[in-house]
This record gives structure tokens, sequence and C-alpha cells, in this order.
């Protein structure tokens, strides 16, 4: 166990290494100026100017010099600073930008869970009925929907034509002091995003209750008249839902590409805005210091994943099939 | 077709004839027959639908439905559905591309790792990880941005989705062919002398094919996503060329006017050719690559 965890978190800054050094050379393979980019397009700078401002930056060293100062420098945890706001350090921006994605992620989670395991737990009960139809129907549907397009529908609906929820912001634009987050802004963008991720949960809560279903030890519970309920709530579902675990990494990673497209609709000052912003304004540094974080985001996932099932199945602990 | 060729577990593999379709359940020939519809529609826009997708007519901006415009007309007067026509054409067109890419660089990878083995596969499958470890969308948006200028709108859309979706398709086709490896004609054209790319070329890229056609077509419905996405957000085709993501771009500007046909319409189309693709893979594999579930969810 311990060298299990010992060795996922070694190689934890390898397979970091190696998705910063890919970056890297992909961006100094791409025909990306970043002097251009930080002069702007509309400025004219001249070759003297370029020439200062690439040995200011060691643009003029070669290629492995410039990479290792700057991995030197990202071990450091500094992430250089951003063109587009102000040469701010991009660190700073991630840190100011992270509370409100959390929230917001967090909050979408939190909704996936609950409704995929209420609405998985009652299609597998009441298997081929019409409301495991329209489970399973509306979940294939959601994995086909564009979620942009959802949100925009769901925008349009409770915002602009039933005028129930604000649709766009963190907190009222009259409201003065210290920014704040007003639980009605929280709770389109919320049920949007959860909206669009829930259909993998629900199917994969219903396909493994019905798996688990025919287990073995679940026909002995019923044969000594063991109701429906409690062999569903007692034996069913906590093994059902321990495979869960591995999945978690994978999908706390789709949440935060889903939320790039629902914060950048209602305006949900978080780090999927600011992954478009800085799309739209080719601000490098910003991007790379996401696709960083995202990284690891999917590997202490897969890392918690596999501790997690060693925890939670005794069978896989104890290396039996 | 007559003999049923011997799969690589000794199985039959059933091959296409008539029966099979008589055998067909219901969503699977409905999804087919979208497909098709949408197709023709997308490849006769022009015929069906003869309306200049560019002309301005500001006096008829953002009608709602009408019979003379089914779709309504979108903020500067453009006739919805001509423009969805005319986008459905270029979406699939770029999709298909892309979905093409991404099977080159999987089918590539998994080739050189599946048939040569040893550090080379140990190579590849490090280099898989780096890239199964980003977010599709997150990192399909650096992969755009970097290469716009270089590659142009067009080229920067098929190398963001070629480079983040090809993960899945290299394992499977890794898979396959260490499971050829060891078969006996595989051996035996060994022992008569095959060379590496004799076998690759004779032996290993036949058996693959079902695989590799399989995975273009679940491949296709996150292509056309990933695509319209980049569109949506300013980072796809260019904003004036009709493409279902620019044209929900557009709508989305308009939905504060109260119109919403502008966002409908479009994302059904976008809904109903991901849906009938991804319907038509997804019964294609269950029923004759059923090994490939867990892999080949894409």
């Amino acid at each position: 166990m311990i060298r299990l965890v010992a060795g996922r978190l070694l190689t934890l800054p390898l397979v970091l290494g190696a998705v910063a050094v890919m970056t890297f050379l992909m961006a100094a393979a791409s025909p990306f100026d970043p002097i251009r980019a930080y002069v702007g397009a509309e400025t004219v700078v001249d070759q003297e100017t370029r020439d200062h401002i690439a040995q200011a930056w060691g643009l003029d060293r070669p290629l492995p010099e410039q990479m290792a100062r700057w991995l030197g420098r990202l071990v450091q945890g500094d992430l250089g600073r951003s063109h587009l706001f102000g040469g701010q350090p991009v660190r700073d921006l991630l840190l100011d930008r992270a509370p409100a994605s959390l929230l917001l992620m967090g909050s979408a989670m939190a909704l996936v869970l609950v409704g995929g395991l209420v609405a998985g737990t009652l299609a597998a009960a009441f298997r081929d009925s019409w409301f495991d139809w329209l489970v399973r129907g509306a979940s294939h549907l959601n994995i086909a929907a564009p979620s942009f397009w959802v949100a925009l529908l769901a925008l349009y609906l409770f915002s602009i034509e039933l005028g129930w929820l604000p649709g766009a912001g963190m907190s009222d634009l009259r409201s003065t002091g210290a920014p704040r987050v007003d639980l009605e802004h929280l709770i389109l963008p919320a049920s949007v995003l959860a909206v669009t991720q829930h259909a993998w949960f629900t199917l994969y809560v219903r396909n493994t209750l019905l798996e688990v279903l025919r287990e073995d030890y679940v026909r002995y519970a019923r044969s000594h008249g063991m109701g429906r309920w409690r062999i569903m709530f007692r034996h069913a579902l906590p093994n059902a839902l321990i495979p869960f675990v591995t999945l978690a990494g994978v999908h706390v990673s789709e949440l935060l590409g889903g939320s790039v497209l629902i914060e950048s609709i209602f305006g949900w000052p978080g780090l999927g805005t600011l992954v478009r912003d800085a799309a739209l304004g080719v601000d490098l540094p910003v991007l790379v210091a996401v696709t960083l974080g995202s990284s690891v985001l999917v590997v202490a996932g897969n890392l918690l994943a596999d501790v997690g099932y060693r925890l939670l199945d005794p069978r896989v602990r104890e290396g039996l099939p | 077709m007559t003999a049923p060729a011997a799969g690589r577990a000794g199985r039959p593999v059933p091959a296409l004839r008539l029966g099979t379709f008589r055998r067909l359940p219901g969503p699977a020939v409905l999804a087919g027959a979208v497909t098709a519809a949408l197709v023709l529609l997308a490849l006769g826009a022009g015929v069906f639908r003869p309306l200049d997708t560019y002309t301005v007519a500001l006096d008829a901006a953002l009608q709602p439905p009408s019979l003379q415009h089914p779709m309504g007309t979108d903020e500067v007067g453009r006739d919805v559905l001509a423009r969805v026509l005319h986008g459905l054409r270029v979406s699939f067109g770029v999709s298909v591309l892309a979905a093409l890419v991404a099977l080159l660089v999987g089918g590539t990878l998994g080739v050189l790792a599946g048939a040569l083995g040893g550090r080379v596969d140990a190579a590849v499958m490090r280099f898989l990880d780096v890239f199964a470890s980003q977010n599709h969308l997150v990192f399909g948006i650096v992969l755009a941005v970097l290469f716009r200028p270089a590659l142009g709108p067009v080229g920067a859309v098929l190398l963001s989705v070629g480079l983040t979706h090809w993960t899945s398709l290299a394992r499977i086709v890794r898979g396959e062919l260490i499971a050829l490896r060891g078969q006996p004609f595989v051996s035996a054209a060994i022992g008569g002398g095959a060379g590496r790319w004799r076998l690759v070329r004779r032996h290993y890229l036949p058996h693959l094919l079902p695989a590799l056609v399989l995975g273009f077509v679940l491949l296709f419905p996150h292509a056309i996503f990933h695509e319209s996405a980049l569109s949506f957000l300013g980072l796809g085709l260019p904003p004036h060329q009709a493409s279902l993501g620019n044209i929900l771009a557009d709508g989305r500007r308009s939905l504060l006017a109260g119109a919403w046909w502008t966002s409908l319409f479009p994302g059904l189309v976008l809904l109903a050719a991901s849906l009938a693709v991804g319907t038509l893979g997804e019964y294609w594999r269950d029923r004759h690559h059923p090994r490939w579930r867990s892999e080949l969810e894409l």
C-alpha cells in the first residue's frame, strides 16, 4: 500500500515534467511570437526594441537553455506573467479565479452525485419501466447534446423569457462592497453544468447496480426474505459505488473542460472564463499554467482513485480476481 | 464474401449480407436514416435551400419562424435554415477530416507500438499517458491558439481535434496488434521471410481495418462537438463562415433580444448529427466488437 502510494507520488512529477516539456516544445514549434503578443498587434516596434526585449527575456539564448530556465522557475512555483492582465503573475491570477470555479464545479458535482444516485438507483430498481426508459433516453440525449447549446437554451428560458434567475455574473452588479456570491446567481450555471455532465454518472450507477444485483450474495439475501430496498441500500449500492472512485479523477477534469463553455456563457468569473479570455487574447503563460493544472487534477485524481479503490475493496487489496 | 473469415478468437466474423439488415433493431435503422438524411441535406444544401447565406437584409432581421423562413432569420436578416444547411456541410466536412487526422495519429502510433514493441512501445505508451492526462477541450484550445497562425483556422481545428482524440484508438490498435503477433499465420509469414513492413501492410492492416473504421465512426461525434465548441468560443472557423458552432455563437448574441430560434435549431441539428452517428457506431461496436466496449468509449 505504502509502496503503491510512494510509487505513484514519484511518477506524479515525472508526468507533470513530461507535460511541461511537451507544452514548451509545442510552443517553440508553433509560429507563436511572444514579443508580438507582448507589444500587441497595433504597436509597431523596430528590430532594435525587439532585440532588446528578446535579450531581457532570454529569448536569444539556445532553446535547451530557455527550457531549462523556464522549468527551473516552474519548479519554484513561478508560472510567469500574464500579457493580457497587465503583467500580473499568473499564479496570483489563478489563485484569484480558482475559488469561483471551485464553487461552481463543487456545486455541480454535488448535484451530479445526488441526482445521479437517485435517478440511477430508481432506474435500476424499476428496470425496463417507463422511468428506466426515461432516465436512459435522457442520459443518451444528454451525452450527444452540446453543453453550450443546453446552456443557451436554459439561459433563454429561465433568465430571459421567464425571468426567474439572473443569467450573468456571480453577484448583483448593483451591490457594493467586497465581491461576494449570490446564491441565485449560482443556481443556473451550476444546474446547467450538472445537467450537461450528469449522464455518465447516472448510467454508471444504473449499469453497475444491475450487474451487482445479479451477484450470488444478492440472490442469497433475497432467498432469506430480505426486502428489495434493504438489499439495494445495504448490499448492492455500496458495492456498486466502489469502482466509481476510479472514475472521479477523470471526471473532475471533464468538469473543468465543461466549465470553460458554461462559465463563458454565464459570465462566471472563474478559471473557465480565464481560459477563454486568455485564448482569445493569446496569453500563453496563462494557457500553459491551466494545462499543467488540469494534468495535476487528472494525475492526482487517478492516484486517489487507486488508493481509494484498495481501501474500499478488500478483493483488490488482496490481489484476488 | 461468401465464406466467413476466421476472427481473432477463431469465431467467424459475420460478413455483411442482405439478411443482416433484417435483424437490425429499430434505433440503428432510425440512426442510419437520420445520418443519411443529414448527409444528403448537407451535400445538397444549395439545392434544397438556394438562398444566399451571407447577404444581409436588415429589414428582415430576427423574424420568428414562418413559412418563408422555417427557422426564422438571424440578427442581420439571414435565413437560419439556409445557414444551418450550409453550416452542416462545413461542420460535417471539417469533422470528417478531423476524425481522419485523429485516426491517422492514433493508428500510426498504435501500429508503431504494437508492431515494433520493446522500447518503441514503451516510449509511445508514455507519450500517450501524457496526452491522456489532458482535458480534451482545454488542451484543444491551447493547440488551436498555438497553431492558428501557421495552419490557418481549419488546420488549427483539425490539429486540435487530432491531437486530443487519438489516445483510445492507439490503445486499441496496439492491443489488437499484440494479440495478432502471436497468431500462427504471422509466424508463418515471418518464417516465409516477410519483412516488418510487408507484415504490417499485408497482414496487420487488413485485420485492423474494422477497428479503424469503427474508431472513425465513433470519433465523429466528438470531432463535431469539438469543432463547434471551438468555433463557438471564437477559436475555430472564421466567424463569417457558416458552421454550426459559429451560427450558435451568433445565436447567443440575439438571445437577449428574445430570439430563441437562432439558438434552438442549429443546436438541434448538431444534436441529431452526433446522436445518429454515435448510435450507429455504438450499435456496430456492441454487435461486432463487444470487447472494445470499455476502451472505445472515446
